[in-house]
């Protein structure tokens, strides 16, 4: 059984066809063609998921879709509308700390939402707050750099 | 001189971020999950519940029969020829027998994931249960049930002896070991275990297939080499392999699992079956029972030397477990039998191992081909050594060390002296002799530092270039390499622009294709900046010659007086005014003169692996291996007595690229390479219940996450030119992750005297290991 649910998506309003088990990764990826969001282990470990929801960060593969009636949902697709690279997008390019980026759509999502939240963050805070974002590429050395860059050169 | 010649700073050396960064940073990049085609249908696989067992048959009716389901396929209905890199032992699914749990027996192609994964489980197989072998003990034992009934009629690609349920053996010898050690005042010997670690590459493997009318397939999937699939999907289904294209999208980790192929040709078997676009995508289950896993070792290891630290003999025999099919494995016991006797001077050495088939998911390539394994033992017995003579072990390794003009084992020669400088490196960034000041952090701790070593290669088999000029003057770069996401893209463009004296922006990479590109054997041996990069160099050359030709004709002047200039022209030297831009030579070419200017290089590294004069070998499974690099890392650890953890503090993995075309990049490799390292240390190991794989999801095996990384993690890049590199370069991919395991080890060691030779080293085995000799100690 599908049900009709209202969800506003990076500032627009939508209305999707939810099944009862479907999941919010599953509508952002299969509905409406936001695949910027990553589906690594549908278990909620990884975070490549990450989406936010009513401002905080949730991981989209655990979330049923048909919880989210009337939310306002960012992804990652939605933070760069115009172009107009976040702090944190920018800091991951200047330090070079992509590298195959398939963590890297939930990691954006994960330290934007850190620096909404705390514009200082120290480098215990990042770690911390990233630490369910997982990434086999890069040892994470030149992410955690890249969001303490974006605190000195962003927000602060 | 020109103000583009004045600003000219070259395009290698620059820590460029990657030229597809943008597309990452912001969700756009597109990887084989997101990937549709109209039409499309999705696949799922069944697989075996059974490590060994004859099929006798199948009852597909009910699955065929649920809506929405296209087409049932098992090992009766598809299967051309068996496969394999270097034994043809193996089917694109079951047929007659499956030989572990977690083995594709069937295929569902149906309109949805969720209908055909429902499908999978209404399909019928009627299985008559066999004994398994799950180690290699259980399989070499006499009354051992043949796992391959038919293994000494399989096809190798190179030859090997073997019978029962060995599937290849390998040995090296150089030298007289036997009569050596009696010239050794010291002589350490021990027997050392490795554990199976699974690559999590983050993204899962996947594929997109579809048929046009013609029959011809396109074949899109996460994989290190469009050439490796087609020419695996092609053996296995029969198919011609003009009648398979295969590309690529970004793909989102490759750490040997994708190197040969997982689900390809099960896809393009759907899709030819169905005549319809079919998707598979593995769930993180799947991705850890069907593909493959780095291989266990068994290794028993044997060093003597001198009472002045001079090594004189060298002892490694292996036995590996390869699980149910070949797939990589022959080369990987092969490449670390070559690697067994370490980056070191030792004159009578001998290797040799068994790869022995279990009713295992098979063990295949994974980061450092084997290195990881043998170097664990080879570094934990240098420092064994050392300790006896009351020897530094930076001193012992130095005294030993490989130099330029020296032989590896085999012959192959070392083209540097970088191992003496990145010893030295090391030992002044970590402030070694001084280490005695790094105290515990507090009560119910112990510190120590632990140093190890690796050597690593770049190079093996063939690869191209195609350099374009368009009519602009702009170029296309298509070396049909695939970039994994280590930044090979970004690295081969920097060659390509610095090169022609062009801008970064001016180079365009296009993406891999069978259709298009030249062939590149894979994103794999750490061979990709090294061989396509000298590739990229010839092709570019080939332009540059070119250019010249028309110039020359131009200024009716001779082609040696001819220069490139920055920002893509060519003038006569010395004569400023003299000048053409590459935008009016390719137009000339393309409209007037001479045709469009291409230039295209192929070429194959060449040099043998063994010399027959110096070295007895067996089983050598790759007769041309490459170019050595070579490595050091010391890592400063903590152990908690109560608790037996192991925390890395701080680390120095110093590593030789020859020339880092990127350094940024290169950090980038040796950071990702000691923390992957650093969990095959420490924590991470797929765990076998009898048959099954008990922890296949990210929730029960565990790999680093941020807060498990040292907080100091220091990449130490050392640039000796390789002789024949792209401007000096080798490969980096691999090395950094070889030596971290033993280093940790040897930290361990140093901090409390425990010797512990099996990994991981998770807590309960240091604990126990802390306990037990502490009860050794009351008796």
């Amino acid at each position: 059984m599908s049900q009709a649910v209202a969800l506003k998506i990076n500032g627009v309003e939508r209305q999707v066809l939810a099944g009862a088990t479907q999941t919010l990764l599953e509508v952002l990826r299969d509905q409406l063609g936001l695949t910027g969001s990553k589906r690594g282990c549908n278990q909620g470990v990884c975070g490549a998921c990450t989406v936010m929801v009513d401002g905080r960060p949730v991981r989209g593969c655990l979330s049923l879709a048909a919880n989210c009636e009337g939310s306002e949902i960012t992804t990652v697709e939605g933070l760069a509308p115009a172009g107009k690279l976040t702090p944190v997008q920018q800091a991951l390019i200047d330090s070079g700390a992509v590298q195959c980026g398939f963590c890297t759509s939930g990691m954006v999502i994960s330290a934007h939402w850190l620096l909404q939240r705390n514009e200082k963050p120290d480098s215990d805070e990042i770690r911390r707050t990233l630490s369910g974002n997982l990434c086999r590429c890069s040892g994470y050395r030149k992410i955690v750099e890249a969001v303490a860059s974006a605190v000195e050169g962003g927000k602060a | 001189m020109s103000l583009a010649e004045e600003t000219w700073k070259g395009e290698v050396g620059r820590s460029v971020p990657r030229l597809e960064i943008r597309e990452k940073v912001t969700g756009r990049a597109t990887y084989i999950a997101d990937l549709t085609r109209p039409g499309m249908l999705f696949g799922a696989i069944l697989q075996s519940p059974l490590p060994h067992a004859r099929i006798k048959g199948y009852d597909v009716s009910a699955a065929l029969a649920l809506p929405g389901v296209h087409a049932v396929l098992t090992g009766a209905d598809i299967g051309a020829a068996k496969g394999g890199p270097f034994i043809k032992d193996e089917w694109v699914l079951a047929k007659d027998k499956v030989r572990y749990v977690g083995e594709p027996v069937a295929l569902v192609a149906a309109e949805d994931e969720k209908t055909a994964r429902r499908a999978t489980r209404l399909i019928e197989v009627d299985y008559e249960e066999l004994p398994a072998a799950l180690s290699p003990e259980e399989a070499l034992a006499e009354d051992a049930a043949l796992i391959h009934e038919d293994n000494a009629e399989n096809v190798r690609i190179f030859p090997t002896k073997v019978e029962g349920n060995v599937a290849w053996r390998t040995a090296f010898q150089e030298g007289d070991v036997d009569a050596a050690w009696n010239d050794c005042d010291v002589i350490v010997e021990g027997t050392y275990e490795t554990q199976a670690q699974a690559h999590v590459a983050l993204e899962p493997c996947g594929a997109l297939a579809e048929v046009d009318a013609a029959g011809r397939v396109t074949l899109w999937s996460s994989n290190q080499s469009v050439f490796r699939t087609q020419s695996n999907v092609c053996e296995l289904l029969g198919l011609p392999m003009a009648k398979l294209r295969c590309l690529t999208p970004r793909v989102g980790g490759g750490f040997g699992n994708k190197m040969e192929i997982h689900v390809q040709a099960m896809c393009v078997a759907l899709t030819i079956a169905t005549d319809r676009p079919v998707k598979m995508i593995l769930t993180r289950e799947e991705d850890f029972e069907i593909v493959r896993h780095r291989h266990p070792y068994k290794i028993r290891a044997k060093t003597g030397a001198k009472q002045d630290g001079t090594l004189v003999a060298r002892e490694v025999e292996v036995l590996v477990d390869c699980g149910a099919y070949g797939d990589d494995s022959p080369g990987v016991l092969g490449f670390s039998l070559l690697m067994a006797r370490g980056p070191y001077r030792i004159p009578h050495s001998r290797s040799k191992g068994t790869l022995v088939y279990t009713n295992k998911l098979r063990f295949g390539a994974f980061r450092g081909f084997g290195n990881p394994q043998v170097s664990f033992a080879t570094e934990i017995q240098l420092d064994e050594i050392a300790e006896e003579l009351g020897m530094d072990p930076f001193d012992l390794r130095l005294k030993n060390a490989t130099r330029k003009g020296d032989k590896w084992v085999g012959g192959g020669e070392v083209s540097s002296d970088a191992f003496v400088t990145v010893l030295e490196e090391t030992r002044k960034a970590c402030d070694w002799d001084n280490r005695g000041k790094r105290v515990p952090s507090g009560p119910g701790k112990k510190r120590g530092l632990g140093l190890a070593c690796s050597s690593h290669i770049s190079g093996v088999l063939s690869t191209g270039a195609i350099v374009r000029l368009l009519e602009d003057g702009s170029v296309v770069l298509n070396t049909g390499c695939v970039d994994i996401g280590q930044g090979s893209d970004t690295v081969l463009t920097q060659i390509c622009a610095e090169a022609l004296k062009v801008p970064l922006a001016s180079v365009s990479v296009a993406s891999p294709d069978t259709d298009g590109s030249p062939y590149n054997w894979g994103t794999t041996a750490s061979r990709v900046t090294y061989m396509a990069g000298r590739a990229v160099v010839a092709a570019s050359g080939k332009v540059e010659a070119e250019i010249k030709r028309h110039a020359a004709d131009i200024f009716e002047c001779a082609e040696v007086d001819l220069e490139l200039r920055p920002g893509g022209k060519v003038g006569i030297a010395g004569v400023p005014d003299k000048e053409l831009s590459f935008h009016d030579i390719s137009m000339r070419a393309h409209w007037a003169v001479g045709g469009p200017i291409v230039g295209a290089e192929t070429l194959i590294y060449d040099r043998p692996t063994v010399d027959p004069k110096r070295t007895i070998a067996e089983g050598v499974p790759f007769p041309q291996i490459g170019v050595f690099n070579f490595a050091a890392t010391v890592c400063d650890i903590e152990v908690d007595e109560a608790s037996g953890k192991i925390e890395v503090l701080e680390a120095w993995d110093a590593c030789d690229v020859g020339r880092a075309i990127n350094p940024g990049s290169v950090e980038g490799q040796i950071e990702g390479g000691f923390v992957q390292g650093l969990g095959f240390a420490l924590v991470e190991e797929v765990v076998f219940d009898g048959a099954r794989v008990a922890n296949p999801s990210l929730m029960d095996y565990k790999i680093p996450t941020m807060l498990d990384v040292p907080y100091k993690l220091h990449a130490i890049i050392v640039e000796e030119a390789e002789p024949d590199g792209p401007f000096g370069a080798k490969g980096i991919g691999e090395i950094p992750i070889c030596a971290v395991a033993p280093a940790i080890a040897n930290g361990l060691a140093a901090a409390t005297g425990l010797r512990l030779r099996q990994l991981p080293l998770k807590p309960e085995r240091v604990l126990d290991g802390l306990l037990t000799r502490e009860d050794d100690d009351a008796d």
